[in-house]
């Protein structure tokens, strides 16, 4: 999850610098990766709109601009995307572009240029989050981007950015404003949350669309918004720079006011045409068998009953929580928008995108659970935001399909449990008070408990702590010690070490052996080697095996990485070679070597046998010894390595016998 | 100068003096035949002849050395069969397609039989070397000088020292594990977000490849119940379906358990430093940071200052002057009472650590999978 600061400062006062504040991050459980700092490499480039262009007389691949930079100036670019009321990048006479690249006024064909028109490229701007058609040219600016402006004002590339690793059970803080919570739990400062007001027309929703859940097990909640006469066009510059530090591209108003709220709040938002819905309907079913739908990638996908889509009055018009269709996508002709707020089940969402090879910033949120409490205030939110932004009248009220109600988490936290997990003395009244900076609501009750050991009674303090909706993973007791322990501070956790250490040592008498034997084995001359467990066909093949040689039977990989690693090893004998060829290919000689390790036999049990086994191989020649001479390794050498591992393990009394095998 | 070449449809023997020079064309006896727009027929009949005697000569050969005569005096650069092949571009252009055919053909069928006859002669005399050249085994062998042990398990050994020094005991558990023990028993039901985190190799739909030791702690708890306390540490090759610079399918872990009355987050705390400071040294810092783990609660990531820059920040620990040795955490009650043992009577604490990782930074190995290579130049190092 990226965090970029300066959104966050939006949502709490925070006096640390990002790297302090990564620090107090990291140290609390969100552990941030890296802070991106995104001030460009480039100076003396300033917004500019573009007031009229001219042909140029000498040149049929130039045109001279007019534009509007605080000051006109005139400019001669052979960009193929420019027209009239474009905001542009203008490198003025002096700038710096990355790489040192200066710029000058200059006379292209006999005009004169005042600077340059950039490309993304030229600012050293990340490409996949600018526009497809300005990658071939320069770049289009927001449209309420200030001529004379610097650009790296305009793209609100003056922030630095947090880079969360987070793990699974915190899905809450795939939302900045979440993230904001819990930087104000850390350092106590006031959180300021966004405005949701809603202004709203004459006309109600509830006359215009239906919404319908056929699959009440699948979707808990379903809300819409209607949104009608809006203005389809690029987003404003404070906008588009939010979507772009967080990692995404900005496309349009209505499109980026949903990304918007979905990084902002966590909810993932979905915008209809609702021109084009059905009968301006809504139903959340599961697809039919052999339903298609042509998703926003422009990819036929097909549809299984267990996939839950929503439909209009005849076809699915999105595959839920996971990619919204073609057919009702936002155009530049849209004017009415219905935005999707809901609530997805997690599992069902996990199993379609896994299915279906799709897997979006919206699907990884449902998947971790999504607050079912803030389904409507996600709406409310875009519906006001589209109406500032876009242009559009929202109409009065929301369809609110809540058929799985919440039910309220409440967890009995026994102070004692606390402080017995954790080998702490805290006060009850501090875990109260920590509990409270994460915005739990907490009763202190005493009860008279359990008589102790003497018969005397004692008083128990218990913690009754109200769970809010956006903390899903906040389920029992042993979840509270944590968020104690957290705040708290694991490094102020005193350090004891455990009790009644007894006995010293009790190796089995295999694994003793285990490693008596792997001391023999290079003590008779063989350096240990560690070879993968996993071998491939050839592997056997080359062995020469016969087709009903019992190694041929193998316990095999379904999904290996590449086929010379699909089957478990019946024997150590390919890795043994494979070690060997591989030091012999870099004339490494001479070789000798042992691994010690399990091979694996199928059984008709569920697992199959782990035979631990230890083999050898050794190649090439001998140095010359003070009595023997240099020679290859023959017999001999064999026999002296099976008499010294003997000799280690202490098997006395054994006899060497040639055979016919 | 040349003797007259016609007569169409005829052989000639000739004397091959001077001309066998010429046409660069031989026959061990000294005479040869000499096509010269000659009739297909015959030609056919002498490639026919040719490949009879070949392949019954070389059945009956008795040697490797035979074989490679009889070789020569069909295939070789001077051969019997090659000097019919040269002989072809006399032919008219109609008929060389047919006839290259039927000639290479016997070519190929010639040296498919020389080559098996080889085989086979050569696993014959192998075998009576073996038995004229006995070898009395019973003379005493010769010695080598002493081998090295892998890095890998001198690391694994220092661990296992440290933690049996520590009271633990040394458990195993089966490397291709059941779905359940792997995950279901370790509080990670299917479709549980948290199974992203370690992408296996699947055996069938319920048998995959361990992705952690951890089954080992289920295991060894569903044998040992009710009985405390557990200590043990369970080493052994865990597999991801994983493979780049910094990762290998293969890895080695060790895992962690101790179960007991009223074990504490501070006895976790003091077991891992005290590992920590007998391995890499007394002056080492260590901090514990909360992270995740289905199956633990509360769960901690385990750093400590770098080894290599003394924690001011290098290369090996991105500047950050830490390094991730170990995650670590308080059994989660589930796990516990899935096994067998009751939460409110009993608590633990579990860990996991790569050996890996630990042997690279003991001894300053920069490159995972030099591990793997088994250069014998690298392993004669440690």
């Amino acid at each position: 999850m990226r965090v970029p600061y300066k959104w966050l400062q939006q949502y709490v006062d925070i006096n640390l610098s990002p790297a302090e504040l990564a620090e107090k991050l990291t140290m609390a459980g969100l552990a941030v990766e890296g802070i991106e700092d995104l001030s460009p490499e480039f100076r003396g480039v300033v917004a500019g709109r573009i007031k009229s262009i001219a042909p140029h007389p000498n040149s049929d691949h130039l045109v001279i601009c007019r534009v509007d930079a605080g000051r006109e100036l005139q400019l001669v670019t052979g960009a193929p995307n420019v027209y009239a009321g474009q905001a542009v990048a203008v490198a003025l006479d002096g700038a710096r572009l990355p790489g040192g690249k200066e710029i000058r006024r200059a006379t292209f064909r006999g005009v004169a240029s005042e600077g340059m028109l950039c490309s993304a490229q030229e600012l050293g701007l990340d490409v996949s989050l600018i526009s497809p058609a300005d990658r071939e040219g320069i770049i289009t600016l927001p449209p309420d981007a200030t001529p004379g402006a610097g650009v790296a004002e305009v793209l609100g590339l003056n922030d630095m950015v947090l880079v969360l690793e987070l793990t699974p059970n915190r899905a809450d803080c795939l939302s900045i404003i979440n993230v904001a919570r819990e930087v104000a739990a850390l350092t106590g400062a006031t959180l300021h949350l966004p405005e949701t007001a809603v202004p709203e027309d004459q006309g109600r929703i509830t006359d215009l669309a239906t919404v319908e859940i056929e699959a009440p097990d699948l979707c808990a909640r379903y809300v819409a918004r209607l949104v009608r006469g809006v203005r389809i066009a690029p987003s404003p510059a404070w906008l588009q720079a939010r979507l772009r530090a967080a990692g995404m591209r900005p496309i349009n108003n209505v499109v980026d006011i949903t990304n918007f709220i979905m990084l902002e709040m966590g909810q993932p938002l979905h915008a209809f045409d609702y021109d084009l819905l059905q009968q301006h309907c809504i139903i959340v079913r599961r697809a039919e068998p052999g339903e298609t739908i042509k998703t926003l990638d422009d990819v036929e996908r097909e549809l299984d009953p267990e996939m839950l889509v929503i439909a209009d009055a005849a076809r699915p018009v999105a595959v839920a929580g996971v990619m919204g269709g073609l057919a009702t996508e936002v155009t530049p002709e849209t004017t009415s928008i219905l935005i999707e707020s809901a609530h997805f089940d997690g599992a069902s969402i996990r199993r379609t995108s896994r299915k279906l090879g799709l897997r979006s910033e919206a699907s990884t949120r449902f998947e971790r659970g999504v607050n079912l409490e803030g389904v409507t205030l996600a709406a409310d939110r875009a519906a006001r935001l589209m109406a500032e932004l876009a242009g559009g009248s929202v109409a009065r009220g929301l369809i609110d399909s809540y058929v799985k109600q919440r039910q309220p988490v409440t967890i009995l936290l026994r102070p004692e449990r606390v402080n017995y997990l954790l080998g702490t003395e805290i006060a009850p009244a501090t875990m109260k008070e920590l509990l409270e900076r994460l915005h739990l609501e907490v009763i202190e009750t005493v009860e008279e408990g359990a008589r102790d050991g003497n018969g005397a009674g004692c008083h128990r303090s218990i913690l009754r702590v109200g769970i809010p909706a956006y903390r899903g993973d906040l389920t029992q007791e042993v979840d509270l010690v944590e968020e104690i322990a957290r705040l708290y501070g694991y490094n102020n956790i005193p350090v004891t070490l455990p009790g009644n250490i007894t006995a010293r040592e009790k190796q089995t008498p295999a694994q003793r052996w285990e490693e008596v034997g792997r001391q023999a084995a290079a003590m008779a001359g063989l350096t240990e080697v560690v070879t993968y467990s996993f071998i491939g066909p050839r592997a056997l093949d080359q062995l020469q095996l016969p087709a009903d040689h019992p190694w041929r039977r193998t316990v095999q990989i379904q999904n290996p990485l590449r086929e010379e690693q699909s089957l478990m090893r019946p024997s150590l004998l390919p890795g043994l070679l494979e070690v060997a060829a591989r030091n012999a290919s870099r004339r490494v000689l001479p070789v000798a070597i042992y691994e010690m390790g399990r091979v694996f036999i199928p059984t008709d049990r569920q697992l199959p046998d782990e035979p631990l086994r230890l083999g050898g191989l050794v190649m090439g020649s001998s140095s010359r010894g003070w009595d023997w001479p240099a020679g290859e390794m023959d017999f001999f050498y064999l026999k002296g390595i099976g008499e010294n591992i003997l000799a280690r393990v202490k098997l006395t009394g054994t006899a060497w016998e040639a055979t016919d095998r | 100068m040349f003797p007259p070449l016609e007569g169409n449809g005829m052989i000639v023997p000739v004397d091959l003096g001077w001309f066998q020079e010429f046409f660069k064309l031989s026959s061990r006896r000294g005479e040869g035949f000499l096509f010269c727009h000659i009739g297909v027929k015959k030609m056919i009949e002498t490639i026919e002849t040719i490949r009879a005697a070949a392949l019954a000569r070389v059945a009956a050969a008795a040697s490797s050395e035979e074989l490679e005569a009889l070789r020569v005096q069909y295939l070789g650069k001077k051969g019997e069969l090659t000097a019919v092949l040269r002989g072809m571009g006399k032919l008219p252009p109609e008929e060389r397609p047919r006839m290259g055919q039927l000639a290479n053909q016997v070519r190929e069928e010639l040296e498919k039989a020389l080559l098996e006859a080889k085989d086979t002669l050569a696993r014959k005399e192998q075998a009576g070397r073996l038995r004229t050249e006995a070898i009395d085994v019973t003379l005493p062998g010769r010695p080598l000088p002493r081998g090295y042990r892998h890095p890998l398990y001198q690391a694994l050994n220092e661990i296992k020292a440290i933690f049996t020094g520590l009271g633990f005991d040394v458990a195993e558990g089966p490397e291709v594990e059941s779905d359940y023990y792997n995950f279901e028993a370790l509080n990670l039901p299917k479709e549980h977000p948290a199974r992203d985190m370690q992408d296996s190799f699947y055996i069938t739909e319920d048998v995959l490849l361990r992705t952690h030791t951890s089954p080992v702690q289920v295991r060894v708890m569903e044998a040992r119940r009710p009985e405390i306390p557990i200590r043990i540490i369970a080493p052994g090759k865990v597999y991801r379906r994983d493979d780049d610079a910094t990762h290998s399918p293969i890895f080695h872990q060790v895992e962690g358990l101790l179960v007991d009355k009223r074990v504490t987050f501070g006895e976790l705390k003091g077991t891992l430093m005290a590992f920590i400071k007998q391995m890499f040294g007394e002056t080492v810092q260590v901090r514990f940071r909360p992270s995740y783990f289905p199956f633990t609660e509360p769960s901690a990531e385990v750093d400590m200052s770098c080894v290599m820059c003394g924690g001011s920040g290098c290369r090996v620990c991105s500047h950050t002057g830490w390094l991730e040795i170990l995650g670590c955490g308080m059994v989660h009650p589930r796990v516990l009472s899935m096994s067998g043992y009751d939460p409110e009577e009993v608590s633990g604490f579990a860990f996991g650590l790569g050996v890996e990782r630990v042997a690279m930074l003991k001894y300053g190995i920069d490159d995972l999978r030099l591990f793997y290579e088994n250069d014998l130049r690298f392993l004669r190092q440690f």
